[in-house]
């Protein structure tokens, strides 16, 4: 190992020197010169805590193994990731995760998606010396989101990670020692007498089958071998952009009129955009955002499409609860038009008709089933579907969506604009809200729509917009530990801003718990780019000139915010205060 | 000559040693005064040249962590007193904390004073609550005659206070990082290195943690000075060590000896632990702690000290030694060592919680005769990898015991693959 000036380290991995930042751990340095030291419990998006111990490799000063996730190249003499001593250990490590495992890979969500059943083929394990001791233990789902499989838990903790680092919530934890030692709910709580906000981002970072959505496939096949069930999809913004994932496609790659072919396969009778009712939620929130700037309402006023972010502030900010804005989100508006205009206007009666919500996100799966939430005399949305729900259904009746010719959306209420499909990425509803705004105060045609100070994945983004007389100031935020510090901020008084946009999952729902699994990092970016593309590709890019808006508002709903909106789309919150 | 020596304990027992009066007639606080008087650095230049290694098991020299420390940029410096004795066989520390807590109080307030700390903590185990009343009275007594509070002996800015933690009883909480995470009321699973304790340690301050047997051989370094002390151990490892016996010893008791001591001697030597009570001749002895190693018949003509038995495969540990009896079978042993472990896992990380279970599940197959050769290669990759790849010194130090067995003793191991062990295998009545 040697040192130059500059706080740069040259040291010998596997024979081969490299030059790497003072700092940087062993896995990174070993990645630029292509050796890729296996892991299990690491994933960049959480800190390395090192307690998997697979990642072992030798350092020649050291009697020790040592643990490249954690270990800076800097206290080590020279790295070998590959001696037999290495594999071995490594090796054994293995085997004795998996003799405690049920190993029941065909029956397993996760099968041919799991890091453990691809690093037990890479270590190349073909039998195991130890005993199986994998003993079942009861399933927890106790809620209508989230389903944990402990028995296929390896204990590795991202989730408990990914639940307290990046979300701030944490709503699980370890239990038990040695061999009682598992993960979940303080005291086994249950699920939601936890400050578990079902954002599922655990699931997205599990590396195995422990942590899955709570599969709702089968009533929807039930519903679509009905017939006497009028079946509606509707299909969020962020799903166009993450389903590719499934079948081949480049990540963030837009594929919706594949996904309407395949959903009409599937024999749904309508298919439609959420965009439609993004762009129906922009109407309501800008002008409820106008309301309160002008006649003192309370500000900053906070969206609310984000159902995990809603769950956040109910359950560890209840007093804060008259910043959120009343308008329910757009799956749920999407319900309840869907139940009473559209059903009017098709001529179907609501008491058949089945509503199916295809979402990024496993939190939407219990928005839809708040008591509240059946404005239109029925439960507004029957199911909710996660992205990989669909791709499996696709799946399932041979469908490979890549073969398909693409499809367009069902009319009336099925069109959204690019306003509608930028609510897919964080700083996309700040976006498509400032479009309209801007407009309707002043009277004036924007020149230019793309807001880029509010784009980007950066934790915290901010701007101030001129409308008119008004200096308009915007905050956006994603994942609930940033939006968790500007909650501190506006309870001390210091948030001085009039509109803040929040999503509960890093990047917005691009980066939702109801997404393709991926551990690649920049997914969240490729699906981010995808909806700016979706975005300027659309020949209207601002809500209230949609011609579905314009004439939903002439025929059904009067004025934004009327009385009939109101009851329809907008919501209240409750004091569900939970300690952590 | 004797065998046992007072250079520590020489204030333990002799009266009733809550007293300072008495502790002071004894030369109680000589250490510290000469201390108050002394350079900082040079106070731990006397604890390096003084040999003093850690008495907690690791035996890391105790002068250079202080050094260490003293280096690290950052305060407050917290001191923190290992007090959670868990080893098996091991009760040196409760010597001190029950019959002179006062020493112990004062190698705390010489750290103190070399960092510059204003806050202490005393870790004592769960299990020893009948402790904590004399401990706090000693705490208690220091303060009324000026040792603890402010402006100690007088010193401006020299300001100090212990505080008691109790535990609850778990093996793990006695590892450094796991302690620290007890006292701060987490749950008590080791911390991720680096950072070292000595940089981000309780409280997220600078740390030092030494082992209570380790702060009470402070006073006696500065009071007799280093030269005269190392004089009493080895070249290398200076000082005199507390060993504890027990098992089938003769005298089950603690004794001060010489660093160096023949292990045969402490083993039989009448005046130690006098051989077995059993008469019986002595098949193993478990040095230091379940954790610790086992040294048979062979290994015994050697000085006890921690370089020696270093070479020798062997180590020191907490200085506990278990004797053990040539009536017990080698598996059955063992299998209680692993049981221990199970019972102590934390649970964090791999190989020490599903290799401590597959461990205990081999070694149960030899008693049953169902042991094969091949396992024993197992058993070796095994213990390989929680040496090698544990996350805390207690899953790397688990197969120790085991190891050195099978270094030692295979046969035994094939004489169980042959049904050959007379203690698991009855012989069949013609």
């Amino acid at each position: 190992m040697s040192k130059d000036n500059k706080e740069n380290i040259t040291i010998k991995i596997d024979g081969i020197d490299v030059t790497v930042p003072s700092g940087t751990t062993i896995l990174e340095a070993a990645k630029k010169i292509g050796v890729h030291i296996p892991t299990l419990c690491n994933h960049p998006d959480l800190t390395a805590k090192s307690t998997c111990r697979i990642c072992v490799v030798e350092d020649t000063g050291s009697r020790r193994l040592k643990t490249a996730c954690n270990q800076p190249v800097d206290s080590c003499k020279e790295i070998i990731t590959n001696s037999k001593r290495v594999k071995e250990v490594r090796k054994t490590i293995l085997q004795l995760i998996l003799a405690n495992h049920p190993q029941d890979c065909l029956n397993c969500i996760r099968n041919q998606k799991c890091e453990l059943q691809e690093l037990t083929q890479k270590e190349n394990i073909m039998d195991n010396p130890f005993e199986r001791i994998y003993e079942p233990v009861p399933i927890k789902d106790d809620n209508p989101s989230l389903v944990r499989d402990n028995s296929k838990c390896i204990k590795c903790g991202r989730c408990v990670q990914a639940c307290e680092e990046i979300q701030a919530s944490k709503a699980i934890g370890f239990n038990g020692r040695s061999t009682n030692y598992s993960i979940g709910q303080a005291f086994d709580k249950a699920t939601d007498e936890s400050t578990c906000v079902l954002c599922g981002k655990c699931i997205t970072v599990c590396p195995v089958g422990a942590l899955r959505e709570k599969d709702d496939t089968e009533k929807v096949w039930d519903a679509l071998a009905n017939e006497n069930k009028f079946v509606v999809f509707q299909t969020a913004p962020s799903v166009r952009v993450g389903l590719g994932d499934e079948f081949g496609y480049s990540s963030g790659e837009i594929v919706t009129g594949h996904m309407v072919a395949g959903i009409r396969r599937l024999g749904a009778d309508k298919v439609i955009d959420t965009n439609f009712s993004a762009d129906l939620t922009i109407m309501e929130e800008g002008t409820e955002f106008l309301g309160r700037l002008t006649n003192g309402g309370t500000l900053p006023m906070i969206t609310s499409c984000s159902p995990g972010w809603i769950n956040f502030v109910e359950k560890n900010y209840p007093d804060l609860i008259d910043h959120l804005s009343t308008c329910k989100s757009p799956q749920q508006m999407f319900g309840a038009i869907t139940k009473t205009y559209y059903a009017e206007k098709l001529g179907v009666d609501p008491k058949d008709m089945f509503v199916v919500s295809v979402m990024p996100c496993i939190a939407k799966k219990y928005e839809s089933k708040r008591p509240e939430m059946d404005a239109s005399g029925y439960r507004d949305i029957d199911v909710v579907l996660t992205t990989r729900e669909l791709a499996r259904m696709f799946k399932e009746n041979g469908l490979d969506i890549s073969e398909l010719e693409p499809e367009d959306y069902d009319s009336i209420i099925g069109h959204g604009t690019g306003a509608g499909t930028i609510f897919g990425t964080s700083g996309g509803v700040m976006e498509a809200a400032l479009r309209t705004v801007y407009e309707v105060v002043t009277g004036e045609e924007l020149d230019n729509v793309d807001f880029e100070a509010v784009r980007g994945h950066d934790d915290f983004k901010e701007a101030e917009v001129q409308v008119g007389d008004i200096p308009v100031r915007v905050a956006i935020t994603s994942g609930l530990g940033n939006a968790k510090k500007l909650l501190e901020k506006i309870r001390k008084g210091e948030a001085d801003y009039h509109f803040i946009e929040v999503m509960a999952c890093p990047g917005g729902c691009v980066g939702g718990g109801g997404q393709p699994y991926t551990i690649k990092h920049d997914a969240r970016e490729d699906r981010m780019e995808g909806l700016y593309k979706d975005d300027k590709q659309h020949d209207i890019r601002k809500s209230h000139e949609n011609p579905e808006i314009k004439e939903i508002y002439e025929e059904f709903l009067g004025e934004p915010n009327s009385h009939k909106a109101h009851e329809l789309l907008h919501t209240h919150y409750r004091n569900r205060y939970t300690k952590a | 000559m004797t065998k046992t020596i007072e250079l520590i304990t020489g204030t333990v027992d002799k009266s009733y040693m809550h007293s300072i009066e008495d502790y002071k007639s004894h030369r109680g606080f000589n250490g510290l005064n000469n201390a108050v008087k002394m350079d900082k650095e040079d106070i731990i230049q006397e604890i390096i040249d003084a040999k003093l290694l850690g008495r907690g098991g690791a035996g890391f020299p105790t002068g250079i962590k202080w050094r260490h420390l003293y280096s690290v940029e950052g305060e407050p410096k917290y001191i923190v007193c290992n007090a959670d004795e868990g080893e098996p066989g091991t009760f040196k520390d409760r010597l001190f904390m029950k019959k002179d807590p006062l020493i112990v109080i004062e190698g705390m307030l010489i750290a103190a004073y070399v960092f510059g700390s204003k806050e202490g903590y005393i870790y004592i185990r769960g299990e020893y609550r009948g402790l904590f009343e004399g401990f706090e009275l000693a705490l208690k007594n220091a303060k009324e005659a000026g040792y603890l509070g402010e402006n100690i002996l007088g010193i401006e800015g020299f300001d100090f206070d212990i505080n008691i933690i109790s535990g609850a009883g778990a093996y793990v909480c006695g590892e450094n990082s796991t302690l620290l995470n007890s006292i701060e009321g987490q749950a008590g699973r080791p911390r991720v290195k680096p950072p070292r304790l000595a940089e981000v340690g309780l409280f997220g301050k600078p740390t030092l943690v030494n082992n209570v047997e380790t702060f009470a051989n402070i006073p006696i370094i500065l009071d007799r000075g280093a030269e005269y002390y190392r004089s009493v151990g080895t070249e290398e490892s200076g000082g005199s060590l507390i060993v504890c016996t027990s098992g089938h010893a003769k005298n089950r008791h603690y004794f001060e000896v010489p660093v160096g001591t023949n292990l045969k001697d402490i083993i039989y030597d009448e005046e130690l632990a006098g051989g077995t009570s059993t008469r019986k001749p002595v098949k193993f002895v478990h040095i230091g702690g379940q954790s610790g190693p086992l040294a048979f018949p062979e290994q015994f003509d050697i000085s006890f000290d921690h370089i020696s038995l270093r070479n020798a495969g062997l180590s020191i540990g907490t200085g506990a030694i278990v004797i053990v009896d040539e009536s017990v079978c080698l598996v059955d042993y063992l299998k209680k060592v692993f049981e221990f472990f199970i019972d102590e896992s934390c649970g964090k990380c791999n190989p020490c919680r599903e290799g401590n279970q597959q461990m205990y599940i081999l070694l149960d197959k030899f008693s049953k005769g169902e042991g094969t050769e091949k396992d024993i290669e197992t058993m070796k990759n095994l213990a390989e990898a929680m040496m090698q790849a544990s996350f805390c010194g207690l899953g790397q130090a688990a197969p120790t015991a085991l190891m050195s067995a099978l270094r030692h003793r295979e046969s035994e191991f094939l004489a169980h693959v042959d049904k050959e062990c007379s203690k698991c295998f009855k012989k069949e009545v013609m």
